[in-house]
């Protein structure tokens, strides 16, 4: 059962380069290995285990079986809302990441949020919505994503399929530069 | 005479039976952003909020300046509850960095955040009255909203942008005499607010336009992802501060606020039965609160963290406020992602206008407990 995930790791917080703070070792808690191992048990290789800290795991996977383990979060696991949905733009692997902090109401687990993520191909001349910059979008699974999702498709250019509307939510309806959240749109004077 | 039109734009058929109002954005009624509704007589059949009148780029912004320096603008989206805006900021560059928080500084935050909460909620509340045409309960919360904001000004020097909490505690101690007059403040405050019950809750023409109007139902209110007020009001019970407690409020004794009927009265007596839980917050953080200590963990300047990522979130007055703050070893945050309850709360609204009376409208827009501001960020 606990074949993936040691029972101990190393922590990864090393503060300061300057000052070399010692590393030990520290227990996972179990309930967030706990439902790390449903989701490992399951979907095997799909799903890489990226940390587990008190409270948050953070799981990655492809974009083509994100719709899957979405789903599987979903009915099997009691995840029932969506926190937050960031974009994260990274020009050097040419990717642009989006993580979904997935938390639940159920009161057996309505402290953990559990972050999970997946790449999309990052064009160097973006054209939003026509380019393969794309996601499948998780609104038919979780509701809630519906405005977080719109967000990301405008401030990054992530255009997301089956989305019911993807029309600019807090930019202006004229906005012809880069998507703004992109590491390639500057800010003046900067 | 034909008349010759734009492509992409329709006229409406005489015969249309829909009419397409804008409410705002300069409409007061609306804060700063537009709702757009369509009605067919007095009836709502769909509504679409447009926000973003006043974005301003905060996370675009924080990722060009260093972890001190982002504090002032960070509290920009939501002044009135500027503490509670950066508590998830302090807590998680504190989690990267991996300092330790002096015990003092923690209760010193607990009791900052708790009037910080009442300041927001009675401004709220203000608002709340004066749309809906009850001009009593706009004066009363802004009159009362004077004594938090003195407390206020005396533990950080500012009375409205405080940048009180800093990555390491808070920026500067109580003053010497802070305990009393908090302490005293808070007793009469308390028996101030329980005021409003005879004057505001209690009043047959506010039941009768809040009481079922609105309805979301504990199914939906967790479907929509819906926090705070608005998910408390629809008997689901959950609070940050109960169910992941931060700093100190695992110490402390309160209680979480729930009610079953789910309309727009339950949304507006929520918070006001939460600010009377922030008096017992507070009098008990001032009885447990370390008599000395430091209350700050100075910094290196332009501190650095190694390649991590943290999601921490607080229970503001708007629901669930959480930071996602991603570091690849540069002094300047790399990705800065602001989660805010006024955001996720806008779902709701498209869903509890429709088939409402356009008169029910501002009712429900504001017991939402809605900041346009903090949700354009």
């Amino acid at each position: 059962m606990n074949a993936n995930i040691p029972n101990k790791v190393k922590t990864d917080i090393d503060g300061d380069k300057d000052n070399e703070i010692e590393k030990h070792d520290v227990d996972l808690p179990e309930l967030e290995k706990d439902i790390a191992n449903k989701l490992t048990d399951k979907f095997d290789t799909k799903i890489k285990v990226i940390f587990i800290k008190k409270n948050r795991i953070k799981v990655d996977t492809n974009k083509n079986n994100i719709l899957e383990i979405a789903k599987f979060i979903n009915q099997n696991l009691k995840f029932d809302h969506v926190e937050s949905v960031s974009g994260v733009d990274y020009p050097d692997q040419n990717e642009i990441e989006v993580v979904y902090h997935l938390g639940s109401y159920d009161p057996s687990i309505s402290n953990q949020i559990l972050a999970l993520s997946t790449r999309t191909i990052r064009e160097t001349t973006p054209h939003p919505g026509f380019d393969r910059t794309r996601l499948p979008s998780l609104r038919d699974i979780f509701y809630s994503v519906e405005f977080h999702e719109r967000e990301c498709f405008e401030m990054l250019g992530v255009y997301f399929e089956n989305h019911p509307d993807n029309r600019r939510l807090l930019l202006p309806e004229d906005w012809a530069d880069l998507p703004p959240l992109r590491k390639d749109f500057k800010i003046k004077g900067r | 005479m034909v008349l010759k039109l734009p492509p992409g734009i329709k006229l409406e058929k005489e015969d249309d039976k829909i009419m397409t109002l804008n409410v705002g954005p300069q409409h007061p009624g609306s804060g700063h952003m537009r709702i757009i509704v369509k009605i067919d007589g007095d009836y709502i059949v769909s509504c679409d909020p447009d926000p973003g009148y006043v974005h301003r780029g905060e996370e675009k912004m924080a990722e060009y300046r260093n972890y001190i320096t982002n504090i002032p603008h960070l509290e920009r989206p939501v002044i009135h509850d500027s503490c509670n805006i950066l508590y998830p900021y302090c807590l998680g560059v504190e989690e990267i960095l991996g300092i330790e928080v002096p015990e003092r500084a923690k209760y010193v935050r607990v009791i900052a955040s708790e009037l910080n909460r009442c300041v927001y909620t009675l401004y709220w509340l203000a608002i709340y009255g004066i749309f809906l045409g009850h001009s009593t309960m706009f004066m009363w919360p802004a009159g009362d909203r004077e004594l938090l904001i003195d407390l206020l000004e005396k533990l950080s020097g500012a009375r409205v942008t405080h940048a009180y909490f800093v990555p390491g505690g808070v920026r500067n101690d109580m003053p010497a005499n802070f305990e009393d007059v908090c302490l005293r403040q808070i007793n009469y405050f308390e028996k101030r607010i329980k005021q409003y019950d005879s004057i505001f809750y209690s009043n047959p023409i506010l039941k009768s336009r809040t009481i079922n109007t609105g309805v979301l139902g504990k199914k939906d209110a967790i479907r929509l992802g819906s926090t705070g007020s608005v998910l408390r009001a629809s008997g689901v019970d959950f609070d940050i501060r109960k169910k992941e407690p931060y700093d100190v409020y695992d110490n402390l004794d309160f209680q979480t606020n729930v009610l079953k009927s789910g309309d727009s009265y339950a949304r507006s007596k929520l918070p006001w039965l939460d600010m009377l839980e922030s008096c017992r917050i507070i009098r008990n953080a001032l009885e447990k609160i370390p008599k000395s200590g430091s209350v700050r963990v100075k910094l290196k300047p332009n501190p650095k963290a190694g390649n991590v990522e943290t999601y921490k979130r607080v229970e503001s007055g708007r629901g669930s406020l959480g930071m996602h703050i991603i570091s690849n070893g540069k002094p300047e945050p790399y990705r800065v992602k602001i989660s805010v309850g006024s955001f996720r709360n806008l779902i709701c609204l498209p869903y509890l206008l429709k088939g409402e009376k356009l008169g029910n409208m501002p009712s429900v827009y504001w017991s939402l407990n809605y900041w346009p501001v903090e949700a354009d960020r």
